[in-house]
Order: C-alpha cells, then sequence, then structure tokens
C-alpha cells in the first residue's frame, strides 16, 4: 500500500555550517497553538501544568525545554514537543506543520542575527529563555534564545528558502569581515 | 613628501596602489590623501563647474574637493573621499571630472568663459526655445558639470545592514568621548562608542602634544585599549553617525576595510540607545581670499595631521594664513619636522609668534599663483606686499562645532560670540547631551573634562551611580580668535570648492533678492552635494550676513538633514537585491513543479505556475487550452494550498462568523460547506471564499490568496474592537495543510484511487468536507469547486504535501489527466463566472456582482447597513456580465471600455469596463467578465468594446456571467 511520506520545509538545505555558526533543522515533533476564550487564561494555564508540567507562558517568555511552553503573540502560546491536552478554555490549533526552525549556534549567532532582526539580542535583555514575535529579514517569525550562543529562529513554513537564503547570506557577510562587528 | 621617523604609522608595512593608472607605494594606515602627499601628488581633482585644478582641503570626511572613483566597471565607486579612503593593495583610484586628462581638462575652458556663467546663469540663459531645455540644454550642462559617475551595470558588491542596542550611545572617540565612554562604563552601562576614523582618538592622532605625560596619540591608544577589554564596551571605528531619529535611534555607516572582495563594503547600521552624548568635535574653516582653492592650499589643522598622524608634509614651505592662536601648532609643529615655515601671516594685528617664524601680524593673503600647484602668494600688512614663494599655504578661519546632528530633529543652532560660530542648544535631540569641541569647548583639557562631566550626567539620568574618574592633565590653552571672514582683492574667493561657489555668488544671490539663507543656498548651490558645505557654509554665512547688512545670528543657518556622510542607496537596502528582495512563498509542490519546467507566476509572495508545459507545446495558449479540456473532459491537479485558510473555534464562532460574512454560517450543518462574502464597513466587497463547519464550534475559512493577510487583520479587528463579547479565537493554517484541487469528471475514480476509505456521491455530496485518509495519513476532503466540474479539494498536513503531489499527480496522469496551472484555472473560473479579486476589485458591492440578496437583513454583519445606501444600490451603478464577441475571432481585453452603438469612444459615454479575460477552448472564443451600467437587463444587448491602448474594437454580446453550466449539474455529479 501507498505511503506518503513526510518531508522537512528545508528539504536538503539544512543543516550547514558558515564561518562560526552551524544551522540546524528542528523537528520539534507536535506543536499546537493554545488560544485561551476570554477569562480562561488560568484555568488553561493550570491545566497545562497538570498535564505538561508547563504554564501559560508570561509575553516574551517560555517555559519548560521539551514540552515548551512560547508566548506567540497576544493570549497565544505553542505547546511544542508534546501532544496537547483536551482544554475546554480554549481553542487549539494544530501547526505541527505550520512552521520552518533552524537552531542556530556558535560565536557569531548574534551578530548575524543582529543582521536580521531589529530587537535587542543583547543578553542582559534578551536571556535565555526569552522570546519575541519579530521581524527576522522581511519576514515575520519569532526568535527565542536557547543558550548564551544558540538561539531557535521559526518562520512560516513556506519561507523557510528565503530564512536559509538570509541567513545563510550574512553568516558569509560576517565570515569574511575581517573584524566582527556585532 | 615623507618625513623619516614622523607618523604614526612609521613602522606599518608598504602598500601598493595606483591613482589614475600611475603606480605609487604608501604604507598601511595611510589615506588615499596621505599617501599621495607623501608621493607629491598635490593636484587630485578638479572642480564641478569650473574644472579648476583642486587638491586636499582636509583630511576628514568633510572634504570636498578630493574625491576620487574607486574600481571599474559594475564596482565602480564615485565620490568617495581620498582623505578618508584607506589605502590597500590593489587599491585602483582615478580622478573624477576631467576628460581627457587630470592635468589637459578640455572643460577647463569653463574657467575662462566664468564671466557668463556666475550662479543661477542657467536660470537666465537657457529660456529659450523651451524645448531645447530638455533635449539640448541639460544634457550639455550636465556633461560638463558634475562629480563621479556609477556605471550603469548592476553593482555586484555586497553591503549589510544591522541593529545594535546600548544603554549610551558615545559619537566621536575624541578625548571628550573617551572621557565618557571611560565615565559611563565603568559605572556599569552597555556603551557604543562608535568614531568615523580607522581608530579613536579624533584630534589626538594628529597633534603632538601630552596628556596625563604620555603622547596624545598613544594615551588614546592606551584608554581605548582599557575600554575595548570591557564586556559592556563596544567601539565602532570607520563607523560615521550619521543621523538621530526618533526614540533614541541612530543611522550609521560602518565602511568595511577593504581587499577581501567576499567581504561587504559598508554596513548601515541602525542603533538603538537609551541615552547618547555627541563628541564630534569641531570642523576647522577656511577663509574667503583670492584664489583661495589652489593646490597646495588646505586647512591648517589639515597640515598637522598629515604631518604628525601620517608623517607626510604637504610642501616643502609652508606658510600659514589664520585669525587665531591655534593655527601657529602648525608652524611649530612643521618646524620641529624640519620642513621650512617661510611665514604666518596672522590677521590679528596684535598676534605673537608663538615660536621662531617669520610673522606677519595683521597681515592677510591677497592673492597666490601656480596653476596646477601653489607656488607664491601676495601677503599685505602694514609693511605693504609681500610675495613669497610657497608650495604649501595652510589656512585656518577658525574652527566651527560639529553640530550637524544636533539638528536633526528640526533644532536650530545658536550664535557664539565668544567661538565665532555656531553651538548646539540643550535639548536639541531628546536624551541627548553634547560635550567638547562639539560644544565649543576647544582645549584639550576642556574637552577631557567635559566628557567625565556630561557622562556622569547621563548615568544620573539613567539612575546610576555616578563615577569618579580623576582628569587628566592636558594642553588648557585659550581660544583666541578675531572675525575674518574674506579678504578683500582680485580674484575669486572661494567659499563653497565643491560647488564651486563664491563670494560674488553670494552677493549676486541677494542683489536678486535670494536674502533668506535658504534661498541663497538655492540660488548659488553653497553647501550641497557630498559635502554639504561642512567647511564653508559659516564663512558663506558670514559673508551673507555682510551682504545684506544682517547679523549672522539673524541670518541664521540653513537646514541640517541626514545623512552626515553621503550613504549609499544599496547599504541601506543591503540584502534586498535579487532573492533577497522579498520572502519567496513556496508550496510543498514547488520543486516538483520546477522540476516540469513550469514557469513560475507571483500571487503576493507565493509562486504559483502559470502552466505546465509539455513536450511540443510551444506557446503558453497550446498548453492553457489542453490543461482546460484535460480538466473538462478527464482530471487536473491543481495545488491550492496558497488560499488562506482561517481555523476558527469556540462556542460563539457561528456568530463570530455571522457578523463578519453578508450571509448567514450559524446554520450551516456540521460537515458541509458554504460560499461566504464579506463586506467592508463601507458596504463593498472584501473577499469572497468558502467557509467549512468542521465541528459544533469548529469552522475553516478560505480567503482568496491574495486577501489573506487582509482578512486575517480584518478578523483581528472585529474581534478585539467590534466583537470582544464573543467567545472565539481563530488562528491561520495557512501553512499547516498542502490543498490540492482535484477538478474533472473523472476526479472522484481519481480520490478513490488514493484514500484509504472510498467515497460516494450519497456521502460526499456536493459542498460536503470531513475527514479522510489518504495513504496512511489523516488529511481532510472539501467537495467544492472553482472550475465548475465535479470537483474536490484535499488537504494533508504539509509535510505530507510534496508526497500527496507526486502521487495525485501520477494517478492523475494515468487518467489521461494531469496537472494544471493559474492560466487554466483562470480560464475555467471565467467559463463558469466566477469571480476573483479582478472583480472584487474594492469598488464594488454585493449587488454590483449579482450577489444583493447575500446579504442578509434579519441580521447585522460588518457593511450591512453601509451597503444599503442609496448611491450603493442606485440602478445606473455598473453590474457584473458576460460578453461574448459577437463575431466568434473577436478579440476581448481585459481593461477595455464599453460604450453604446453610435457614441463615441471617449469617457463620457463609458458604460463599463472589462475585468477578466480569457480564450475559452470549451466555446472556442473569448469570454468576458466586465460591469456595465445596468447590466443585469442588457444581456442579449450589444456593446462595442475599446481597448484605446491595444487599439482593439469589438462588438460583444452582454450575457450572463456563467457562462457553463448555468445549473451547476457538473459540480454536483
Amino acid at each position: 500500500m501507498v505511503k506518503l511520506i513526510a518531508n522537512s520545509p528545508f528539504s536538503k538545505l539544512l543543516p550547514k555550517t558558515i564561518g562560526t555558526v552551524t544551522l540546524t533543522d528542528i523537528d520539534s515533533g507536535k506543536m499546537t497553538l493554545v488560544a485561551p476564550f476570554k477569562g480562561q487564561q488560568k484555568l488553561v494555564s493550570d491545566a497545562l501544568k497538570s498535564t505538561l508540567g508547563v504554564e501559560f507562558p508570561a509575553p516574551n517568555r517560555t517555559l519548560g525545554k521539551m514540552p515548551r511552553s512560547v508566548w506567540f503573540g497576544r493570549g497565544l502560546a505553542l505547546i511544542i514537543g508534546a501532544d496537547c491536552p483536551d482544554l475546554d478554555g480554549a481553542a487549539c490549533f494544530d501547526h505541527s506543520d505550520a512552521w520552518a526552525i533552524v537552531r542556530l549556534d556558535g560565536t557569531d549567532t548574534s551578530a548575524i542575527l543582529a543582521r536580521l532582526t531589529p530587537i535587542d539580542l543583547r543578553e542582559s535583555t534578551f536571556k535565555c529563555g526569552h522570546t519575541a514575535r519579530t521581524l527576522i529579514g522581511h519576514m515575520t517569525g519569532c526568535i527565542t534564545r536557547l543558550g548564551v550562543q544558540s538561539f531557535e529562529v521559526m518562520v512560516m513554513r513556506s519561507m523557510a528558502a528565503t530564512l536559509v537564503h538570509e541567513l545563510t547570506q550574512v553568516a558569509k557577510n560576517i565570515a569574511a569581515r575581517p573584524v566582527i562587528s556585532a | 613628501m615623507r618625513i623619516a621617523g614622523r607618523g604614526f604609522n612609521r613602522c606599518a608595512p608598504l602598500v601598493t596602489f595606483t591613482f589614475d593608472g600611475q603606480s605609487y607605494t604608501g604604507r598601511a594606515g595611510d589615506t588615499l590623501a596621505a599617501a599621495l602627499l607623501a608621493n607629491d601628488v598635490r593636484h587630485v581633482a578638479r572642480s564641478f563647474k569650473y574644472h579648476r585644478p583642486r587638491g586636499m582641503l582636509t583630511a576628514g570626511s568633510e572634504e570636498p574637493n578630493a574625491l576620487v572613483t574607486v574600481g571599474y566597471g559594475a564596482a565602480q565607486d564615485p565620490n568617495i573621499r581620498a582623505t578618508t579612503l584607506e589605502i590597500y593593495d590593489g587599491l585602483t583610484a582615478r580622478s573624477q571630472n576631467a576628460w581627457p586628462s587630470l592635468k589637459h581638462d578640455a572643460m577647463a575652458v569653463n574657467d575662462l568663459l566664468s564671466p557668463f556663467l556666475s550662479a543661477g546663469f542657467y536660470y537666465k540663459t537657457f529660456m529659450w526655445p523651451k524645448s531645447f531645455w530638455e533635449k539640448l540644454y541639460e544634457p550639455i550642462i550636465r556633461h560638463a558639470a558634475g562629480l563621479g559617475a556609477l556605471s550603469g551595470e548592476t553593482n555586484q558588491d555586497t553591503y549589510e545592514k544591522a541593529f545594535a542596542h546600548c544603554d549610551v550611545l558615545i559619537i566621536g572617540a575624541g578625548p571628550a568621548g573617551i572621557m565618557a565612554a571611560l565615565t559611563v562604563a565603568r559605572a556599569g552601562a552597555d556603551v557604543i562608542l562608535a568614531d568615523e576614523g580607522m581608530a579613536g582618538g579624533g584630534r589626538l592622532l594628529s597633534e603632538t602634544y601630552d596628556v596625563n605625560g604620555r603622547p596624545c596619540e598613544k594615551w588614546a591608544a592606551d584608554q581605548l585599549t582599557t575600554l575595548s577589554n570591557m564586556e559592556n564596551v563596544r567601539i565602532m571605528t570607520r563607523t560615521t553617525v550619521t543621523g538621530a531619529y526618533d526614540q533614541g535611534t541612530f543611522a550609521a555607516l560602518e565602511n568595511i576595510v577593504l581587499g577581501n572582495p567576499e567581504a561587504p563594503k559598508e554596513c548601515f547600521w541602525r542603533i538603538a540607545s537609551q541615552r547618547s552624548i555627541l563628541c564630534a568635535g569641531a570642523l576647522e574653516r577656511p577663509i574667503a581670499f583670492p584664489n583661495n582653492d589652489r593646490p597646495g592650499i588646505m586647512l591648517a589643522s589639515a597640515v598637522r595631521a598629515y604631518l604628525n598622524r601620517w608623517g607626510v608634509a604637504p610642501g616643502q614651505t609652508v606658510t600659514i594664513f589664520a585669525n587665531n592662536d591655534d593655527a601657529h601648532r602648525t608652524a611649530l609643529d612643521l618646524i620641529d619636522a624640519g620642513v621650512t615655515v617661510a611665514g604666518v601671516i596672522d590677521s590679528r594685528a596684535g598676534a605673537l609668534a608663538l615660536g621662531d617664524y617669520p610673522m606677519f601680524a595683521g597681515g592677510q593673503v591677497i592673492a597666490t599663483k601656480g596653476r596646477l600647484g601653489l607656488s607664491t602668494i601676495t601677503v599685505l600688512d602694514c609693511n605693504g606686499t609681500h610675495d613669497i614663494q610657497t608650495d604649501c599655504l595652510a589656512m585656518s578661519g577658525g574652527w566651527n562645532p560639529t553640530v550637524h546632528l544636533t539638528c536633526h530633529m528640526n533644532a536650530r543652532p545658536t550664535w557664539s560670540e565668544d567661538i565665532l560660530s555656531f553651538v548646539p542648544i540643550d535639548g536639541a535631540i531628546p536624551k541627548m547631551l553634547v560635550a567638547g569641541a562639539a560644544r565649543g569647548v576647544f582645549s584639550t583639557l576642556g574637552c577631557l573634562a567635559e566628557g567625565i562631566a556630561v557622562a556622569n550626567n547621563t548615568l544620573r539620568e539613567l539612575g546610576l551611580i555616578e563615577s569618579q574618574i580623576d582628569i587628566p592633565t592636558a594642553e588648557n590653552s585659550t581660544y583666541h580668535i578675531e572675525p575674518l571672514w574674506q579678504v578683500d582683492g582680485k580674484g575669486r574667493k572661494w567659499l563653497d570648492f565643491q560647488n564651486d561657489v563664491h563670494v560674488k555668488d553670494i552677493v549676486l544671490a541677494v542683489q536678486e533678492n535670494f536674502r533668506t539663507v535658504e534661498h541663497m543656498k538655492r540660488y548659488t548651490t553653497q553647501g550641497m552635494a557630498t559635502d554639504q558645505g561642512k567647511n564653508s557654509n559659516v564663512v558663506a554665512l558670514a559673508v551673507l550676513a555682510d551682504a545684506t547688512g544682517c547679523g549672522i545670528p539673524e541670518t541664521g543657518t540653513t537646514t541640517f538633514r541626514p545623512p552626515y556622510v553621503p550613504v549609499a542607496i544599496a547599504a541601506m537596502g543591503a540584502g534586498s537585491q535579487g532573492h533577497g528582495f522579498a520572502p519567496e512563498r513556496h508550496t510543498t509542490s514547488h520543486k516538483a513543479t520546477l522540476d516540469r519546467g513550469a514557469p513560475m507566476m507571483e500571487a503576493r509572495l507565493w509562486y504559483r505556475p502559470s502552466y505546465f508545459p509539455k513536450p511540443g507545446e510551444t506557446t503558453w495558449l497550446e498548453t492553457c487550452n489542453r490543461e482546460v479540456a484535460m480538466v473538462r473532459n478527464h482530471v487536473g491537479i491543481c495545488d491550492v494550498s496558497t488560499l488562506g485558510k482561517i481555523d476558527i473555534q469556540g462556542p460563539d464562532a457561528g456568530a463570530f462568523l455571522d457578523f463578519i460574512y453578508c450571509n448567514t454560517f450559524s446554520t450551516l450543518r456540521e460537515n458541509r460547506v458554504r460560499y461566504g462574502l464579506m463586506l467592508r464597513e463601507d458596504g463593498h466587497v472584501m473577499d469572497d471564499g468558502t467557509t467549512a463547519r468542521l465541528g459544533l464550534n469548529n469552522y475553516i475559512m478560505t480567503t482568496t490568496t491574495v486577501a489573506a493577510g487582509q482578512v486575517m487583520t480584518h478578523l483581528e479587528w472585529v474581534s478585539q474592537a467590534l466583537r470582544p463579547d464573543l467567545l472565539v479565537r481563530f488562528a491561520s493554517v495557512t501553512e499547516q495543510w498542502a490543498q490540492f484541487a482535484v477538478a474533472g469528471p473523472k476526479s472522484r475514480d481519481l480520490l478513490n484511487s488514493v484514500l484509504d476509505t472510498t467515497i460516494d456521491d450519497e456521502n460526499w455530496p456536493f459542498m460536503s468536507c470531513g475527514s479522510i485518509d489518504v495513504a496512511g495519513v489523516q488529511g481532510r476532503l472539501f467537495r467544492i469547486s472553482f472550475s465548475g466540474e465535479h470537483a474536490y479539494e484535499i488537504a494533508v498536513p504539509s509535510r505530507f504535501g510534496a508526497s500527496l503531489f507526486r502521487l495525485l499527480t501520477a494517478q492523475a496522469e494515468a487518467m489521461d489527466g494531469g496537472l494544471y496551472g493559474m492560466e487554466a484555472l483562470n480560464v475555467l473560473r471565467i467559463e463558469k463566472g466566477f469571480i476573483t479579486h479582478g472583480e472584487i476589485h474594492g469598488r464594488v458591492t454585493a449587488n454590483d456582482i449579482g450577489f444583493g440578496r447575500m446579504v442578509n437583513q434579519k441580521k447585522d454583519c460588518i457593511g450591512n447597513a453601509m451597503s444599503q445606501r442609496l448611491g450603493l444600490l442606485d440602478i445606473n451603478r455598473e453590474q457584473l456580465v458576460g460578453l461574448k464577441p459577437v463575431e466568434k475571432t473577436g478579440r476581448l481585453t481585459a481593461g477595455a471600455h464599453l460604450f453604446i452603438e453610435g457614441e463615441a469612444a471617449v469617457s463620457e459615454n463609458d458604460q463599463g469596463y472589462v475585468t477578466s479575460v480569457c480564450y475559452s477552448p470549451t466555446f472556442g472564443h473569448d469570454l468576458a467578465l466586465a460591469f456595465l451600467k445596468d447590466g443585469l437587463k442588457r444581456h442579449g444587448n450589444r456593446v462595442l468594446l475599446v481597448d484605446h491602448l491595444r487599439d482593439v474594437q469589438t462588438w460583444c454580446e452582454v450575457c450572463h456571467p456563467v457562462f457553463l453550466d448555468q445549473k451547476g449539474e457538473l459540480s454536483r455529479g
């Protein structure tokens, strides 16, 4: 019997290393966008905590590692890495295939992102576990800090090739610079 | 010439470069100007208008004369200041605005004609005949005058743009900037110290005095090393802050050291800071004396810079002409270096020599000689006139604080009688303080002390503890200056060297009643072009004030606008060439589509196939006709993932949709689909599409591809602002699902070959939907049709999209079907009379498109009330109709207008317009959708289609917009 094959949004574009930075395609498995109805966020947060161990995150914050809850806009959280339980007080949208996710590791990751996003990525401001919905080049997306030199960047799945193009271009530029300014 | 043992880069390795084809050697760390002067090349440019020989005037970014073009072909970069361009091995620079050579420039004849070419001459001279201006006069003038030129080829160089953030941005790393940075950094604030030079230090790199007992350039290097070792400090050299904008945002341009062709040339920074401190220093200004523009005449501070920093004497016998003490340093440094100083001409009667050099107190330079390089000056003092042989004249008319950035948000500087210049006003830029020479404090000690003081003020504003830092010891001389703007004498006294503006031009502007400073600027071009009059503006204002009889403070300044130095558009638009121009949205079938040779078309950011050519097909129309017939007779596959898909959930989802759509959705049964039309608040149609009810509280809305974002924004607006009472949430799931149309009489057969459970007409009637399993994957199936055929749309999670696309394609091809693209899709929908945004273009109502009855008057919805306005119900409004050519071969064109027989085809007689056109292989002739006045009642009438642009006139029959299967029997199977 014929079976459909699953493909990564990045196809064969990743992984790649440019200069000091490595770009890796991340498949986080199940991802659910949780949108509590009016007045239900506390109940939804409690339900998430009891079933998955992570609460509904505060704005610009993530909670947990896997599963992880990521603030995803006004009244929205993305639950990553686990099946989302039935939540009476929230709308739940399957987003497992909606995003192209790249992990950036390496010395120049901040320098690369500084060329693509206007947000303040200084370690004192944008700490490990912080997240932001923002611009990445011309794209809207999401940036999360995973470590001092590690970030996760998400854009719409259809823009995967553009994300790789943009990251590759700025990484090449930085690698070619005599001195890194970032 | 190079002075042995002098220059801060005296031990640097040698670098080879070319200028005007001649090979030269310089030292790493030299600017092109320094390296050329070291090789005794003084004449480097021709002036803008009169093509006068020019040399370097300055040693910094304010340079008006020494502009060169770097590189060749596509990479050619014009108007680069030789005074800031660092040399590197392989640099090829050449002079500009000269033909056939810099030395023998044919257009130098302009200089002889200068009496006829005064300011504004072309406004008066080239008036007649009118048509000659554009065709003859302007091209000639543009050819004769000008700076460097681009190649006209696409530049392949790489540029960058980037963002940076800090607590305190310090602009300028001279003595004030260094102390400010140390003070702020030691308090723990995040600091960015930006400086336009290749190394920080500012004037300290060009002087010879001590700071804290150390040679000043060494002291600066020590402090910068200390700063660079602090984690909270970022030093950005070669970075010029070019503009001050709202909310603490600054633009800056970083020049990246050249040499690696892979590296970007420039980086355009946007720096966001909580506070900023401007320590931009000051710029020396020239004196307007006769023929003060010869190569070899430069600013006194520039002579010191070339001598002390790069070990280059710009001449063998140097003279100095000044109205202040500061310029005397130049004489002392030159003597110390063993260079002959032939005299210091100081316009102040009581001026005293500070060393052993001939002094002409109360003297002025009244004439100069030397066409391609200064040879002689004539000095007038109380003893009469004296000719002095000199190949370099260092002049100083005083110093102007660099106030530019403080004026970028519309503040004007104020006049200071103490320093005879403009100084910034407090609060000119919110949260910016100014320190040092930029505020008119000219002693080194004063600058160091101010840097600390202003930094501590900044720390207080930030709520941080002040730093206790000792002020280093340094020179603390008083700045003595007396006014000297222009010198009487025969010959032109140049003000704006770049634009060839001299004193008489200003006087002429006043005579012509261009008396205000802004009018004078436009009349004379004073202060325009790449240097923006950094050296010349204040002197020109003084001359203007003199000519009008007003004081300088009353005369005021022109408007200072960003950027402070020229910024390449390529830097501001970095990364936006080619694929970087806009994001590309690819469907999951993108690669398979390209593999089949389908040309792509853009729909917003999505890339969709136009058609899928087969071997032997030579035109798009041939392929399109085949694909249409294939769908009508067999089965076709089309990727429709690009349509917006919005998942709507909640107990009030139905009520929400009733409010959004003009028709009703709360009554829709589960597993059923309904066509919906939504209006804008003004009653016009916004978008259309199908919405399926997947569950009791769950709908999935489909939008058009182009309006997906607009509709999503609209839903957010309605939910947040108009109906916050409803328990409903929604999210875009466009990217989650890959969706494919399966259309044609064999569509169900095809699906049954891939679905895990077969479907039939009874369980899956037209406009039904539900879950299915396809090749082991759970998906969704919608029985909907945009072609008029028996059709479905099947959706699977996107990771399976490419795989399902291949499977569907293979199955279709086995059934004499295959893929179809946007061209065929368009023909299919026109034949069926389905609208797109070609029809619902923003100016039509539901009535106009024949859907007036969908606006349910039993409920409220967005746009309902406004759609009932009399103007929108007028019977004379244009209504959607179909058009067929009366003659089968008649050509219909989109955008054409419609007229009645016998009436002229002019806009007054316009009856309507054509929105969509296709050649229909099904009917064998063109079809069109159009809007026609009172169109519903005119079916069967004849109208004349007139396309003035394409020169087409075709008689058409007005008909129902649904050409094919008006009863919908095909789609119902």
